[in-house]
């Protein structure tokens, strides 16, 4: 313990340094994160290369032994939380490089369920990832939902449920928008514990999205897919 | 046992109930209560609910397991998570299970549940079985004994705990608020009885066998 106390991270090359971040992400040291955060910076490595490069990166490992049952949940809870506090230094950084975000998404818990740790999850690994994300929070009815998608323009609405009784309301939520003409404007994807991809087509969402590191794939796939859409058909109507 | 239960269920042989380990004292108690005395109760662990997804093929594999030995087999299991996942099993498996989509809901009565839930969306409820295991389930469970920081992570959004006690046991109800304080909520007492497993489980037992060998 003593040796871990004196445990200098100024001493690492900045590849040792990077990997002691993964390790610290794992083990869900908070302080470790951030010290080390502050370490790449003052090397002159650019927030974002210390966001993809150490936090997201050591994420995914995360993420990847949570998949496959070797990390539980409480781990996971750890390390999402020692990766809030490099996020949390690096935010303001991001946002000084005037970068523009890869996508904009609203994301909230549907209405009747107050559980958001997967929400969370995910709202920080698209962040993680280049998103800007619109948190509604727990417990949101349908017009909240909708007062969002104006408001904010995103290019994908997250919706999120842990409970049987709950995720119904997803079912509804994108049927109003249907109703309204907006469903098609917007991609949906949506993700919680007793969902499946059966659920997610039968409600009518773009996707199910099994955990957050797929939350992110599936997004940036979407987007893609999306804009080259839209591309070739300003394209076709041009010619 | 109830006279309805000797004069319906005559020819109710080699029934089986498999059930969630978290309602197998309860269920015990029901048929020794009511005298199913050809009921089998066989359990899959409580802790499987930390894992809904592993539910549903567990299930199958304790019925095809049994099927050779009975007529007729019930599962005391709610959807519990699976997402409807469990529900696609048994409608393979040509077997029933108890209408709900968890315990809290089959014993509180759907009407009552939903009346809960809809009064403050941020309760978290205990049974008896829940009451009693909390220390394992819930404390160690969710690794708060390893990092108490979590509670706030995992029980931030919640106000009030709801007791849904199946028995009068000032014990359990002293654990149950003991536990509210634990997390920080409010506590509230409601007796529920057995509910619908007590229903359904009679309803199962008193249907004459499906194999008249």
């Amino acid at each position: 313990m003593a040796d871990e106390a004196e445990f200098d991270l100024n001493s690492l090359n900045d590849e040792e340094l990077t990997e002691q971040v993964y390790d610290d992400l794992y083990n869900g040291l908070k302080a470790e994160v951030e010290q080390a955060t502050r370490i790449l910076l003052k090397r002159g490595w650019g927030p974002e290369r210390v966001l993809n490069k150490a936090l997201v990166g050591g994420m995914q490992i995360v993420g990847i032994d949570f998949r496959d049952g070797i990390l539980f949940v409480p781990e996971v809870l750890q390390a999402a939380n020692a990766m809030k506090g490099g996020m949390e230094i690096l935010r303001p950084l991001l946002a000084e490089t005037g970068a523009e975000p890869i996508g904009k998404m609203v994301i909230g818990t549907v209405k009747g369920d107050i559980h958001d740790i997967g929400k969370n999850l995910v709202s920080m690994m698209m962040e993680g990832a280049g998103f800007e994300v619109i948190d509604l929070g727990i417990n949101n009815p349908v017009e909240k939902y909708l007062a969002a998608l104006e408001q904010h323009k995103p290019d994908i609405l997250g919706m999120s449920a842990l409970l049987t009784t709950t995720m119904p309301y997803m079912k509804v939520v994108i049927d109003e928008m249907k109703a309204k003409g907006l469903r098609d404007k917007y991609i949906v994807l949506v993700g919680g514990a007793p969902l499946n991809e059966e659920f997610g087509k039968a409600v009518g969402a773009d996707a199910y999205c099994r955990d957050a590191g797929i939350a992110v794939e599936t997004a940036k796939a979407l987007i893609a897919a999306r804009r080259t859409a839209t591309a070739a058909a300003a394209a076709a109507a041009a010619a | 046992m109830t006279q309805d239960a000797k004069t319906r269920a005559p020819d109710a042989r080699g029934c089986l109930v498999i059930a969630c380990g978290a309602l197998a004292r309860e269920i015990v108690a029901l048929r020794s209560a009511n005298g199913w005395i050809h009921l089998d109760v066989q359990c899959l662990p409580a802790e499987l609910h930390n894992y809904p997804a592993r539910i549903p093929e567990a299930v199958r594999e304790q019925i095809r397991e049994a099927r050779s030995r009975y007529d007729r087999i019930f599962v005391a299991y709610g959807d519990c998570g699976t997402g409807g996942r469990l529900d696609a099993v048994l409608a393979e498996e040509g077997v029933e299970r108890i209408p709900g989509a968890h315990c809290y809901e089959f014993y509180a009565g759907q009407r009552t549940f939903a009346a809960l839930g809809a009064s403050e969306p941020g309760t978290f409820y205990v049974t008896d079985f829940l009451a009693r295991h909390f220390d394992r389930l819930v404390i160690r469970g969710l690794g708060l004994d390893r990092f108490p920081e979590l509670a706030a992570t995992y029980f931030g959004n919640y106000r009030r705990l709801v007791f849904l006690a199946q028995t009068e046991n000032a014990e359990l109800t002293e654990m149950a608020r003991r536990a509210a304080a634990r997390l920080g909520l409010t506590f509230e007492l409601q007796r529920t009885g057995y509910g619908e497993l007590r229903t359904s489980l009679g309803a199962f037992y008193a249907q004459p066998a499906v194999c008249p060998n």
